[in-house]
């Protein structure tokens, strides 16, 4: 198995070397690569930009930022981590990377189509960066609300014009990845023999493919009102404002399952490996998958109970969204119930995972807060909604992205990193983010509106703390990235099974070769059958570098 | 010969064509009568056929597999959805 070649030393196609062995790769783990070192750059970008807002903040009235400045930097966070890194993110890189291996198969079904989405994705995030250098800095937060967005000289039909272009890439990733389950599955593996990150990224493709083009086209209509003034959204000319808000809605509340449900995929993976356990409710969770995937769609309007919409839609939209918390609930559970008397070894994507479970329950239980109209008219655009959106979005997607982080990469590059650190740096984004957010939901509680430059006196204590916190969260991350990126100076020493996982990835070696399998591999009957691990003992004990 | 199988004759898609013009300008007529709630079903229906004669005749769908009819089907199911659950709104303000 040592003599195989790993795909960095098999270009595909071949015959290319450097860089084009890269730019005009069909195989999909480099596509999976580039995708990551891309998002790691949005991120770190939009992380800072965050540290800036906090920063800024801090302390009453102006502390080094105009209040035009301020407006563009909180659009900007928000546009880079939804649209360039929270939506693309696990798909995108981990989905492109382990899906094929997952169902048994060399590459994705259409790999000149995924090489195409990577493109698109790079080309809204130019388009993006096109739209901070001319006419200003677009200044309307990440939701282009009517009617600022189409009345605002900043530019804004550049940055809708690359959130447009960035849905397409997101769409054909989307596409590729429904064909590839359906089409591309080794012949003896059912639909129940499919890992949970399988299942988490199948579910997602239909949200992507399903809801995704009504938000492209209905960016297009911000750009027809800037440029042609019809007034679709302006009702001295018939046009319906709140109109923008539902069309928005339609694919930006799903867009949170976009973001989510892959995590929960990796969480699934993640807890029965180190549990030494068959994962708890595996067609729960399935189903829960698929549940979450259908209600997440039909709840959209509870951003809009304040709007002006009709008392009936409010009730109807608000009994909808305690439905979805149902499916998130059993995986909740599942979780838990997997460590029950599992054989528990810790581990940095254990660690993270935990956190993840903790922080993402009490984002979602905050969204029953903000779920149930009487509450929300109360809480509505404070920072209690900021603090419950990075709670369910950073605390869970942003921590789920670091535990796959920490759990495949030793897959992707056959490298370990340090434990010590990763454990350091994880506790230092967790104590950070708990410090960070836990004076917002008392600030929005309070009465302090998001989205606002200053603020009265009384709220100066919470945003001081708050703005602590996120020092120790940037100061982790930091970390994080330096300790994963420091072991790529290692030789490449991790075995096909560092973990003990027992899901087809952990069959072929670290890294894997170019078309996966040197033979066709043997499905097992059901993914999470760890008896022969635990038969084995602890002689697989994970160790760091 | 699959190819042979799934190209439309020219007066078929001349046809299509020239209902799908006939049906716009339906539309546009339809929209200079007030007939209340009326008005927005027809403007509805037509678009729906006319976005059905599309995919079925120029998009080839005719001559498509069951997993592909199904996935066009979840998104009209889908987009009628989207639709409906506007009306608990616009229907109830």
């Amino acid at each position: 198995m040592e003599s195989v070649k790993s795909f960095y030393e098999t270009p595909s196609p071949a015959g290319f070397t450097g860089i084009w062995s890269w730019l005009i790769t069909f195989d999909h783990k480099r596509i999976a690569l580039m995708y990551l070192y891309a998002i790691l750059f949005w991120f770190i970008l939009a992380v800072l930009l965050g540290g800036v807002i906090r920063l800024e903040l801090m302390f009453e009235g102006k502390t080094f930022l105009r209040p035009e400045l301020y407006n563009s930097a909180f659009t900007l966070h928000g546009v880079i981590m939804i649209f360039l890194f929270i939506i693309p993110a696990l798909p995108a890189v981990f989905g492109n990377f382990f899906l094929p291996i997952q169902i048994g198969t060399d590459d994705v079904y259409f790999p000149k189509l995924n090489l195409l989405s990577w493109y698109l994705y790079m080309a809204g995030g130019v388009v993006a960066v096109v739209s901070l250098f001319s006419d200003g800095f677009p200044d309307t937060g990440w939701t282009f609300y009517v009617p600022f967005s189409i009345s605002t000289n900043t530019n804004v039909s550049t940055a809708v014009f690359a959130a447009f272009i960035l849905g397409f890439s997101s769409m054909l990733t989307g596409l590729n990845f429904i064909t590839t389950i359906h089409k591309m599955r080794a012949k003896t593996m059912g639909w129940l023999q499919l890992p949970l990150f399988t299942w988490s990224l199948y579910a997602t493709a239909w949200v992507q493919l399903l809801a995704t083009p009504v938000v492209t086209i209905t960016l297009v209509l911000v750009m027809i009102e800037r440029y042609f003034n019809v007034g679709l959204f302006d009702p001295s000319r018939g046009g319906d404002p709140i109109l923008y808000q539902h069309l928005f809605w339609m694919y930006s509340h799903p867009a949170v399952y976009i973001m989510i449900l892959p995590g929960m995929g990796v969480i699934s993976e993640i807890i029965p490996v180190f549990a030494r356990k068959s994962i708890f409710g595996y067609k729960a969770i399935v189903a829960s998958s698929l549940a979450i995937a259908i209600a997440g769609s039909l709840v959209w309007a509870h951003h809009m109970y304040t709007s002006g919409m009709s008392d009936t839609a409010v009730f109807v939209f608000s009994l909808l969204t305690f439905v979805v918390a149902i499916p998130s609930a059993i995986k909740v559970f599942s979780w838990v119930a997997t460590l029950y008397k599992g054989a528990i070894e810790m581990t940095p994507p254990l660690f993270l995972s935990l956190c993840f479970i903790y922080l993402f329950s009490v984002g979602g239980l905050t969204g029953l807060v903000l779920g149930a109209p009487g509450p929300n008219i109360h809480v509505h655009d404070t920072h209690f909604v900021v603090a419950h959106f990075h709670c369910t979005m950073f605390g869970g997607t942003g921590f789920a992205f670091f535990a796959a982080l920490h759990y495949w990469w030793p897959k992707m590059f056959g490298r370990m990193y340090d434990f010590k650190k990763a454990y350091i740096a994880a506790v230092l984004v967790t104590g950070g983010f708990m410090f960070h957010y836990v004076p917002m939901f008392i600030l929005g509680l309070q009465g302090m509106p998001r989205r606002y430059f200053d603020y009265l006196p009384q709220y100066a204590p919470g945003n001081f703390f708050a703005g602590f916190g996120a020092l120790f969260m940037i100061a982790g991350i930091g970390l994080m990235m330096v300790n994963l990126f420091a072991s790529l100076a290692r030789q490449r020493t991790v075995p096909p099974d560092p973990w003990g996982g027992v899901t087809l990835e952990w069959t072929v070696p670290s890294p894997p070769p170019l078309h996966n399998f040197e033979k066709d591999p043997d499905i097992p009957d059901y993914p999470y059958d760890f008896s022969k691990i635990v038969a084995a003992g602890s002689g697989s004990r994970p160790k760091g570098a | 010969m699959e190819h042979q199988s799934c190209i439309f004759e020219y007066r078929t898609l001349g046809l299509v064509l020239a209902a799908l013009l006939i049906m716009t300008a339906v539309t546009v007529g339809a929209s200079y009568i007030d007939l209340g709630w009326v008005n927005i079903w027809i403007a509805l229906m037509i678009a729906s056929i006319k976005a059905g004669l599309v995919l079925v005749v120029f998009m080839h769908l005719k001559f498509e597999g069951r997993a592909v009819i199904l996935s066009f089907l979840s998104t009209v199911f889908f987009l009628a959805v989207m639709i409906g659950f506007i009306f608990w709104d616009v229907g109830f303000r």
